[in-house]
């Protein structure tokens, strides 16, 4: 009957639509951000870095899953007129900046280097836990590149370039290593559409502000802070971002219409071929924000008592009967008579080394080691 | 239907048995205000968390963390240290305008830190050290390294208990050129108890604290006696924030202040995990003060008797009917500034891209007393200083140290290190000078924008300088936070530690485009002149027949048409 067909289309319906919820086969985010230009007329690319970082923040995923990379600080500048803080719009009507930010990669610390060790995991052991990429094969991952290029490359700093080649083999590498389960890479610089040519690896989308040949445009000036404070397509799609909520159904088809032509004067292109589902299917917040998928139970379970900790003995043990003291913050005397510290012993090396072989050598050529039961 | 019900998982909670007393600690906060001659304000913020445990004791293992921070904790066990000073400023500390800090730091970040005696690889726990800190306050301490760590021999004793006192477990080392910003606060905050949420630290907002001249944060670990008999240690967490507001830019050029023009904020409760939480203003010079208190209180600091005026904020009367704090301080500030009796500057003389010298001068203000001071020099190796062109001069005669220590630099590997113990004359200027030549370096180790220059850490100068009033040297548990950092030994002098200017110095920097542009050279030259050479011997020369005008070329056409031989 019809009743039990529309009741079928209805269950099949929400099957797939909680079908579709649960099958995105990401556990966690991570998001790469950086700006690769230095000097206050540059002001507008930490500006673009810095809005994705607020739209990914607000979207869930935390600092820990952020690794931010500005290399200049535009916030505390002294050329900056209103300090600690960094705006995108005209009329300062937004701070980017916010009040709880965490930059873990700033400064001279940004080059190509660091960005291909970051990406791929190879660390020195000391560096900290806020400064790696600690993905696994259920990471999704965002990438957003922003800086000046040009036709394959991307210029770090004005000293060095990375290339597209480069790019693309650091993610054939996260990919044999198993560091991302699909990785989204999007990229405002002028010619963008270069760097995502020769990626070759499964499991990415490619989005850039422009074309090969075209250049990418800067939005507006702002008279009091004197520079131009973000990039048209940034902009676009900060504005197109501030209207996504960490429920909202939004797809990347809706991502690929952000700043047409007609707005952002150059082109802007993506690339999906290498990506395995349909693009209108991925939500935005897969990759933009940190959803969480919980499992509902009806069981009970029953919590572990509390650990005891160790008994601490409250002030027994050896008291010191003597009373410390504090050090004495310039003693001059002491100071002055104070002795040459002990330097440890260290074998002779090198030169003296081989003076010392010289001259046993030439001493035993000259006496001959029959004449030595002579001297000694 | 099935996969929309929404059910509660039952959960049983068992019975919280009573633990054992974990070691006591307690929390205090302080902000001292104090206005100065030049119109500018200056506010002190002090947050001291005490411990009673011995991170270092291998019977203890600490697992329960309370007010202390566990990231900073689980640093100081890993590490074996004893001590840790840490600070980052912004902004140079103007001692002739505003007289002498609470807590000295030089511009940008400096690090300095005791570690125990039983550490075996002191340099190796430094460089891990230096990048755990590097995560944890977001800061760029990773480029610390043996270029710019010096072991100082004689400086910066530990300002904790101890006895033994061997510099081979000291490690110092400055980033002058390191940035201080909002991503540097929000992991300071987050080390205090009650966070940025209550007590004095609402006040602290990124974007009235950096429109400043002025701004340091410091974090500070030491150990201390935990009561007045002193037979036992604590350890003591103090993180300190200076920052002076600037009398044009932040007040309009009114001599009037309040919590809200500074802050943007006012008080309405104190951190409820604190156990005292005071702010003290500054009334000595009788600046007009509103709301005004009953309670005052008299502290010798920096050799001087000073009155303030108390705000406690744990009782809720001092919030008033209105449930908020906010502080409003007028004055007008004609009076004399007590001198500072020491002062440094420093500065690089010289011309060119070659040689330099360095001078550093050092001036005693007090009218009849002479006192010793030990100057600290740490320069970067690529400048090369010649000793032996090391002078020091006081009302232009020589003036011989009674103490020197040098250590030469090594290329690429150590900086170099002087320090002096010299004699100050009363009422006088010293002036030590050195010369130094600039090294080249190679073309890799140069900072992506090398025209700016390379900076030279600054100077510390370390006295104990005569107080003209006596100094308190008994221990008290309810003293203020402010004048209970530096231990005072002795009533008749107070240590002061004064820091110069860092210099800025031009290295001759090579031309970057250089490779771009010898390959175009080589290739042209290649190019013209090898070209040209091959065509000349390997060409062949043919000659051309003249092209005919338009009619004979017709009555050729015609007479191959005939077959009859063609015209010339």
């Amino acid at each position: 009957t019809d009743y039990n067909d529309l009741y079928c289309l209805f269950t099949l319906v929400q099957f797939t639509k909680a079908g579709q919820f649960f099958s995105s086969g990401h556990t966690n985010n991570w998001a790469v951000l950086v700006c690769t230009s230095r000097f206050w007329f540059n002001y507008r690319h930490v500006a673009n870095t810095l809005s994705v970082y607020r739209s990914v923040k607000r979207l869930g995923i935390p600092d820990s899953h952020i690794v931010l990379m500005l290399a200049d600080d535009m916030a505390c500048n002294y050329r900056n007129p209103k300090p600690a803080t960094v705006f995108s719009h005209k009329n300062m009507e937004l701070n980017v900046y916010g009040d709880d930010v965490e930059v873990d990669y700033r400064g001279y610390e940004v080059t190509v280097e660091n960005f291909l060790r970051v990406l791929t995991g190879r660390l020195p052991p000391s560096t900290p836990r806020s400064k790696r990429l600690l993905s696994d094969d259920r990471s999704n991952i965002l990438i957003y590149l922003t800086g000046h290029g040009g036709n394959g490359f991307l210029k770090f700093q004005d000293s060095e370039e990375i290339s597209n080649m480069e790019l693309a083999d650091a993610f054939e590498q996260m990919w044999q290593k198993r560091r991302y389960n699909e990785l989204l890479f999007i990229i405002d610089t002028c010619q963008g559409a270069s760097m995502y040519e020769r990626f070759y690896s499964p499991n990415l989308m490619a989005l850039a502000s422009s074309q090969v040949g075209e250049d990418s445009l800067s939005h507006q000036p702002d008279l009091a802070i004197g520079v131009h404070l973000m990039d048209k397509y940034t902009f676009y799609l900060l504005e197109f971002l501030e209207e996504v909520h960490p429920a909202s159904q939004a797809n990347m088809n809706d991502l690929f219409k952000v700043c047409p032509q007609s707005q952002c004067v150059s082109t802007p292109g993506h690339r999906t071929d290498l990506f395995q589902r349909d693009p209108g299917s991925v939500l935005i917040t897969d990759f933009f924000g940190s959803v969480r998928k919980v499992e509902i139970t009806k069981d009970t379970i029953n919590l572990t008592s509390p650990v005891e900790p160790p008994i601490q003995r409250s002030g027994s043990g050896d008291i010191q009967i003597e009373s410390l003291t504090y050090v004495d913050q310039l003693p001059v005397a002491e100071i002055i008579h104070q002795k040459p510290k002990q330097k440890d012993w260290h074998p002779p090396d090198g030169f003296i080394l081989g003076l010392w072989t010289l001259i046993l050598l030439v001493f035993f050529q000259t006496y001959g080691i029959k004449h030595l039961k002579h001297i000694f | 239907w099935s996969l929309c019900i929404i059910s509660t998982p039952l959960i049983h909670w068992t019975s919280r048995s009573k633990q054992s007393a974990p070691a006591r600690d307690q929390f205090q906060e302080e902000l001292v205000i104090r206005p100065l001659h030049s119109g500018d304000i200056y506010a002190s913020f002090q947050f001291r968390t005490l411990w009673d445990i011995d991170f270092l004791q291998e019977r203890q293992k600490v697992s329960h963390y309370r007010l202390f921070p566990k990231s900073l904790g689980q640093v100081l066990s890993k590490f074996s240290v004893r001590e840790l000073h840490i600070s980052f400023t912004q902004g140079f500390w103007r001692t002739m305008q505003w007289g002498q800090p609470f807590i000295p730091s030089p511009p940008g970040a400096e690090l300095w830190v005791w570690f125990h005696d039983t550490v075996s690889d002191v340099d190796g726990n430094w460089k891990e050290l230096t990048n755990v800190l590097s995560g944890i306050f977001c800061a760029s301490l990773n480029f610390i390294d043996l270029t710019n760590t010096v072991q100082p021999s004689a400086s910066f004793k530990p300002l904790g208990l101890g006895n033994a006192t061997d510099h081979r477990f000291l490690r110092y080392a400055t980033l002058p050129r390191e940035i201080v910003c909002t991503e540097n606060l929000t992991p300071w905050k987050k080390l205090l108890p009650c966070g940025s949420k209550a007590g004095l630290s609402v006040l602290l907002k990124s974007e009235k604290l950096f429109h400043s001249s002025f701004h340091s944060q410091a974090v500070h670990i030491r150990p201390v006696c935990q009561d007045e008999q002193c037979t036992s240690k604590a350890w003591e967490l103090r993180q300190t924030l200076n920052v002076v507001f600037d009398l044009y830019t932040s007040s309009q050029g009114k001599k009037e202040w309040s919590l809200f023009k500074m802050f943007s904020r006012t008080l309405t409760e104190a951190c409820p995990l604190a156990t005292s939480s005071k702010i003290y203003v500054d009334i000595t010079d009788n600046p007009e003060l509103n709301p005004v208190t009953p309670l005052l209180s008299q502290a010798v600091v920096l050799g001087d008797r000073r009155t303030y005026s108390v705000f406690d904020l744990t009782r809720a009367e001092t919030f008033g009917q209105l449930c908020s704090l906010n502080l409003l301080l007028r004055w007008k500030g004609d009076s004399d500034m007590l001198r500072p009796l020491l002062h440094a500057e420093r500065y690089v003389a010289g011309f060119g891209l070659q040689t330099g010298e360095i001078h550093t001068v050092i001036y005693n203000n007090h009218p009849y007393r002479a006192f010793p001071v030990l100057l600290m020099d740490s320069v970067p190796w690529y400048l090369q200083l010649y000793i032996h062109t090391l002078t020091v001069t006081s009302k232009s005669r020589d003036n011989k140290p009674s103490y020197i220590h040098y250590q030469p630099a090594k290329d690429r590997h150590r900086p170099h290190l002087l320090e002096m113990l010299i004699q100050l004359p009363p009422h006088s200027m010293t002036e030590v000078t050195v010369q130094f030549e600039r090294a080249l370096l190679k073309w890799t180790e140069y900072t992506p924008d090398p025209n700016h220059g390379f900076y030279v850490g600054s100077s510390v100068v370390s006295a104990l300088v005569p107080s003209m009033v006596a100094m308190n040297t008994n221990f008290t548990q309810d003293q203020p936070l402010f004048s209970s950092f530096v231990p005072v030994k002795e009533e008749s002098s107070y240590f002061v530690r004064v820091y110069t200017e860092p210099l800025l110095v031009n290295l001759p920097t090579p031309d970057f485009s250089m490779p771009y542009n010898v390959i175009c050279l080589t290739c042209t030259v290649v190019a013209v002149g090898y070209g040209s050479f091959y065509n000349l011997l390997t060409r062949t020369f043919q000659v051309d027949e003249p092209s005919l005008p338009l009619e004979k070329r017709l009555a050729n056409l015609i007479r191959r048409i005939r077959g009859v031989p063609l015209l010339a």
